[in-house]
């Protein structure tokens, strides 16, 4: 299979005004191969959610290259860049947020078809009771109801049905799930699974639960304050962790049984360090139980170890 | 069929009653707001009509409200001065409405530079003494209802401006609008679609405090000599002529007084009540 998208070194940094920036991205070389699922974890504040817009161009990356079948998106500007959004969809956390609560579902579900001009009004309400059907909502009773009628789940379907009305052939799911009820969460992530099926999509799935990405994803990133540690298929990453922080997520996995023992956290206490001013060398370096002196003065550059995976230490655990 | 058997088939009646604070406002601008679009069919006295043997004259069967110092029929005057009040009252602050919130949306939605420019013009016109431009603007460019309106309408750009731009920053930060930039959508139908909507509930909310507000000042102003030119009746005008006389007719200030305090408190009622409606919390399901 072809890459379909190809990030290089992006790197997405915010400025807080004071002269300082917050590095949210640094230097992230990352593929997506066309029909694939890539997962990508990370804690809160390691950077999921910038690189994921900044793939979108909203904001642009300060600095690297976004390759979209074969076009730069970062070199990419106003009608150019427009023409190519449809392509390129997402589907956002907070389901009720990510819908304008004045306007009515046919509104919210047939505005990507009005924004690109594609067909006239009766051809628009065809895709649209096409595709609400598609995502398990019946056309004739929510058509004229607005999202604060809906619980969160059906309003995250409303969702999927906007990012689908346009066909796109990948799409960027930022924790899909994470504001759901876990009942509603296999729901979700079965229609998401269904859609990639009949639609033939790519999707870059970020979340920071481990057990929901391992269910959906063919290959994980995982992501640490800004850098990627991690890249590998996913049932070899679930085994076998090869960096210390993937080994630490693992083990953060809640085991259902009770009586099993807790298990060592594999990480030391402690906080993330800022972004503002990360560490030298290694950025996992403050937290990780194998840090030695190496890890401080040497960045350790992302290479394979083994085909289709690759890791971003000194020291590899496998 | 039995009657108690038909009963639970007739339509629910909504057991809820529109409470006190809610009907009385309602009801005393729709009183004004009838009498004043209607001032001409009622057979209303000529509001400029002097007789000055029957000058200050109580309330009584034939003038329900008095006459004035010039004998003019009260009633007739209230009315008619409701007119100039709600002109004043509804024009000003959609003018001001509409261009402050334009630039409050555009200062809210592109942020950055466009921000602080346009907050730094508005922070000059709201620390511009409101009652001084007023008086300048009418002195200068001569007393109409036009002017006075136009005057008023500047002087709630400011507002305005501050109340659209808090609820765009609100509202331009949530995912759909992100959303409606990820499927190509201009900045123009950005906030025209999905901001606009959303800030037309408080902006309307806000509006009817502003309309109270207004009504104060020109009043203020026609009080003053430089809002509505006589004979043209207007609330504050009647109080001015009606002062020279308050002992011995205390009605001809009293009621012009009263009608606008009742206006006025009815409009804030009504406005709190809107803004209650509208209130983020309640609206963030």
């Amino acid at each position: 299979m072809s890459d379909l998208l190809q990030i290089t070194d992006l790197n997405v940094e915010y400025p807080l005004g004071d002269g300082r920036r917050v590095h949210a991205v640094t230097d992230v070389t990352l593929s997506i191969k066309s029909g694939e699922t890539l997962g990508l974890v990370g804690e809160s504040g390691s950077g999921k959610s910038s690189l994921a817009r900044a793939l979108l161009q909203l904001p642009p990356p300060q600095r690297g290259s976004v390759l979209f079948d074969g076009q730069d998106l970062t070199k990419l500007r106003g009608q150019a860049l427009r023409a190519i959004r449809p392509r390129l969809q997402m589907i956002f956390q907070d389901p009720i947020a990510s819908l304008n609560p004045r306007r009515k579902v046919s509104e919210i579900v047939s505005e990507p078809l009005v924004v690109t001009g594609v067909g006239d009004p009766a051809e628009r309400t065809k895709r649209v009771r096409a595709v609400l059907e598609a995502v398990g909502l019946d056309p004739d009773s929510v058509w004229n109801r607005r999202p604060h009628e809906f619980s969160g789940g059906q309003c995250q379907r409303i969702a999927i049905a906007r990012a689908l009305v346009l066909e796109p052939v990948m799409i960027v799911c930022d924790e899909p799930v994470s504001a759901l009820d876990v009942s509603i969460r296999a729901q979700i992530l079965n229609l998401l699974e269904d859609m990639k099926a009949r639609f033939g999509l790519t999707l870059l799935f970020i979340a920071h639960d481990l057990a929901v990405v391992k269910s959906v994803s063919d290959r994980v990133a995982v992501m640490y304050l800004g850098k990627l540690c991690e890249v590998s298929e996913s049932n070899a990453l679930f085994a076998k962790p090869a960096h210390p922080y993937t080994a630490a997520l693992l083990a953060a996995i809640p085991e259902p049984d009770p009586d099993v023992p807790l298990g060592d956290t594999k990480m030391k206490p402690g906080d993330p360090p800022s972004p503002l001013a990360p560490p030298s060398g290694c950025r996992f370096r403050t937290r990780c139980p194998h840090a030695v002196e190496r890890c401080a003065s040497e960045v350790p550059a992302l290479r394979a170890i083994a085909p289709g995976r690759a890791v971003a230490c000194h020291f590899p655990l496998t | 069929m039995s009657a108690s058997a038909a009963e639970p088939l007739a339509p629910a009646r909504r057991g809820r009653r529109i409470p006190w604070a809610i009907a009385l406002p309602l009801a005393w601008v729709t009183i004004v707001v009838f009498c004043a679009v209607t001032a001409n069919w009622i057979g209303l006295a000529d509001p400029a009509a002097q007789e000055l043997i029957l000058r200050r004259k109580p309330p009584s069967a034939e003038f329900l409200l008095g006459t004035d110092n010039l004998g003019r029929d009260m009633l007739s005057r209230i009315i008619y001065g409701a007119r100039t009040s709600l002109i004043v009252g509804l024009c000003a602050p959609a003018f001001g409405f509409l261009i402050g919130g334009a630039i409050g949306m555009c200062a809210g939605y592109y942020r950055g530079k466009v921000d602080l420019l346009l907050v730094g013009v508005i922070d000059v016109l709201l620390a511009f003494p409101a009652l001084v431009l007023a008086l300048t603007f009418t002195a200068y460019l001569g007393q109409s209802l036009f002017n006075v309106t136009l005057a008023l309408g500047i002087l709630s750009i400011p507002a305005a401006a501050r109340v659209s731009r808090a609820n765009t920053l609100a509202w331009g930060n949530r995912d759909f609008v992100l959303a409606a930039r990820t499927i190509g959508a201009s900045n123009w139908r950005i906030l025209t679609r999905e901001i606009l909507p959303n800030l037309l509930p408080p902006m309307f909310a806000f509006w009817l405090v502003a309309m109270s507000v207004v009504i104060v000042a020109e009043g203020a102003l026609s009080f003053l000599g430089l809002g509505i030119p006589a004979p043209q009746p207007s609330w504050g005008g009647m109080i001015a002529d009606g002062r020279e006389a308050l002992d011995a007719a205390p009605h001809t200030a009293l009621i012009p007084a009263g009608v606008m305090f009742l206006t006025v408190l009815s409009l804030n009622f009504l406005g709190d009540i809107v803004r209650n409606m509208v209130d983020p919390r309640r609206s963030a399901l």
